[in-house]
């Protein structure tokens, strides 16, 4: 008995340090941000506030730049999750089929990965923007089939969220290739040869045995992908800019940044009640996927 | 249905930049599985026993010579259209799937005039899970069976469509000794009842021996001898077949043959008549030593075990090839172990002479 306290004793003394350090630095903010989103006017230059309440969600929720953010954030989530799974399940299908080149090929994809975001944001201006002395490339080419050409960056709502959509797709792909590539890689090719003796279908090979097989890393990747999907904030503005509520391509991440440190900022309060409703939204969307999860995967 | 190999030979290309040239992993080929038999690849591991295998399932593709299933030339022909049932050495069984759905997964990939209804499925693989006996299994995912029963998985999944062939690639080997033997026995009982020619690979030569109908012992792609298990355990054609076949292994000594009688070492111990004068080696099977006191051959005892029905005698002798000779005697048998040898006379049909440079049989 006396030597279970002991060595349990022992385990905490161990685990003290790490206990420390995340709860200063994880756990505490955490808190801190909750009492914040309750704490009415709060000023962090004085330390007080006028009361608690839930004023400050109700502020939150009908701030038009808040709903616009909202709206926009949902919109890159349902489109840039699903669109960026399933192209690097094909792009990982495609690689996997190949021998020759495949290692250049997988270093070609992967490249956007380690390519810093903002360098990758001036690539797609110049892509995509109107200038003076040019239209830019897309619009080159959009003008050489007969379309009309399109402002992209400043122009109209839809395609400012399709080049957001586009940017999006681009820089989150590399990782999920790699990890479909490499899962596509691990499953056991007696599996194949099995189902090619019993004269089993490209198509039926790839829904009944390869998907299913790689189905966990597919569950890891969109659930990765939907809170990835929900922080975005760096992307926006490296295409559009600091002033994103102006260009209407903020997200909720901006929201809560410009609340504390834009032009307009200086509400730690409400940006803590931005925080924690886009909090609860991502913790509700994951729940939902391992409820999924566990009802769909292969296990084992 | 019959299996005809006709000179097939498989090469693969040389890995090894040292030596260029081709690997032939099946050197000339020329065999017949009469039709209902039960055949057993036998050999040491990188014999080519598994890519024949392969290449009779149609995973691989033959270099040259031909392959006939009856009368059919399926040389061409992909897997899938040779009506064959395949059974991996790790079972290949779907993970995700249960044990029905395994069994039933051949049957959903019919198209056109072969594809059945959804009970005639349903059916079939029941039929299937009831020859192996796995029928209270069919809800189970395959991880939650023994490894004797997910071969059992494996075999219905082979069977299920009623293949024309059935190949095992090394059955046995992913299951402990005691499964083993019921397995084997197993196996047997199936291929009896279903009259499927089978065509299995072992390394195992008590495996091979046990059930099979006919061996092939092969060795560096090249087949040794092919017969009857019991036939070719007597009547080897060469030191190779000789000294793969039967356990304890058989002795191996050098020996000259002078005049029509073999000696080893000073002692003349048998009469081998119509064989060239010159050295040989000699094979003697452990129960061809016949215990008595003024026997021809002698040797060094070293220890005795008992092992109730039968007494093993542990021996050495300079001219043997092996640290240890092992001769099987009948425990009624009395061996003085104070003497420090001990003498056998010799039964001629359990000693082979073969050629010492060619390996070949001469007596």
């Amino acid at each position: 008995m006396e030597s279970t306290v002991k060595s349990n004793l022992k385990a905490w003394l161990y685990l003290l340090p790490a206990l420390l350090f995340l709860g200063a630095f994880m756990v505490y903010p955490l808190i801190d941000v909750f009492i914040y989103s309750f704490e009415e006017g709060y000023n962090s230059a004085s330390q007080t506030s006028f009361g608690t309440g839930i004023y400050n969600y109700s502020y939150v929720l009908h701030d038009p730049y808040f709903l616009q953010a909202l709206k926009n954030t949902l919109i890159l989530v349902a489109i840039t999750v699903p669109v960026s799974t399933i192209l690097s399940l094909l792009i990982s299908l495609g690689l996997n089929r190949i021998s020759k080149l495949k290692e250049l090929f997988q270093t070609i994809y992967f490249l956007p990965y380690v390519t810093n975001t903002l360098a990758v944001g001036l690539v797609f201006m110049i892509l995509f923007k109107k200038t003076a002395y040019t239209d830019g490339m897309i619009n080159f080419l959009i003008t050489a089939f007969g379309g009309k050409s399109v402002d992209f960056i400043e122009g109209p709502y839809w395609a400012k969220m399709m080049v957001l959509c586009i940017y999006t797709v681009w820089i989150v792909m590399p990782f999920k290739v790699l990890v479909l590539t490499s899962s596509l890689a691990s499953v056991n090719p007696i599996y194949y040869s099995a189902a090619r003796v019993d004269g089993t279908s490209n198509t039926r090979i790839f829904f009944r045995i390869t998907l299913p097989m790689i189905s966990p890393m597919i569950f890891y990747l969109v659930i990765t992908g939907f809170i990835g999907a929900f922080k975005a904030y760096s992307d926006a503005v490296a295409l559009f800019g600091t002033n994103l509520n102006v260009a209407e391509m903020n997200t909720i991440v901006g929201y809560v940044y410009d609340m504390l440190y834009g032009d307009s900022g200086g509400y730690p309060s409400y940006a803590s009640a931005a925080a924690i409703i886009l909090f609860s939204i991502v913790l509700t969307i994951t729940v939902i996927n391992l409820l999924v999860r566990n009802r769909g995967v292969v296990k084992g | 249905m019959k299996v005809v190999l006709k000179n097939l030979t498989k090469r693969f290309p040389s890995r090894d930049k040292n030596h260029p040239e081709d690997v032939i992993a099946v050197n000339n080929f020329d065999f017949t599985i009469e039709d209902g038999k039960l055949v057993g690849l036998l050999g040491p591991s990188g014999c080519g026993k598994s890519t024949t295998l392969n290449l009779i399932s149609g995973l691989e593709k033959p270099t040259a010579g031909q392959i006939f299933f009856g009368e059919d030339d399926v040389t061409k022909l992909p897997p899938e259209n040779r009506g064959i049932g395949l059974v991996f050495q790790n079972y290949a069984l779907y993970p995700h799937l249960t044990v029905r759905q395994n069994i039933l997964f051949p049957l959903q990939n019919l198209k056109g005039k072969d594809k059945m209804s959804k009970p005639d499925m349903e059916k079939a693989a029941l039929e299937a899970a009831k020859l192996v006996q796995i029928d209270s299994l069919m809800a189970r995912k395959p991880s939650e069976l023994s490894g004797g029963q997910q071969q059992r998985v494996a075999i219905a999944r082979a069977l299920v469509k009623m293949p024309r062939v059935l190949l095992l690639d090394e059955p046995l080997s992913n299951l402990d000794a005691r499964l083993r033997l019921q397995t084997r026995e197993e196996i047997r009982r199936i291929q009896k009842e279903t009259g499927i020619t089978t065509i299995f690979v072992t390394h195992d030569q008590e495996e091979a021996m046990s059930i099979c109908d006919e061996l092939v012992v092969m060795k560096d792609g090249v087949i040794h001898q092919i017969g009857a298990p019991q036939s070719v355990y007597d009547d080897p054609k060469n030191l190779f077949v000789a000294m793969f076949l039967g356990t304890p292994q058989i002795n191996v000594f050098d020996g000259v043959v002078k005049a029509g009688k073999l000696y080893i070492g000073e002692e003349a111990v048998l009469d081998v008549e119509g064989v060239r004068d010159g050295s040989v080696s000699v094979g003697i099977r452990p129960e061809g030593f016949k215990h008595d006191e003024n026997g021809a051959f002698t040797l060094k005892l070293e220890r005795i075990e008992v092992m109730g029905r039968d007494i093993s005698v542990i021996a050495h002798h300079d001219k043997c090839r092996q640290a240890d000779i092992r001769a099987i005697i009948s425990s009624e048998s009395n061996i003085d172990l104070g003497k420090g040898t001990v003498s056998f006379n010799l039964n001629p049909r359990k000693v082979f002479v073969f050629d010492d440079r060619t390996d070949e049989r001469l007596f």
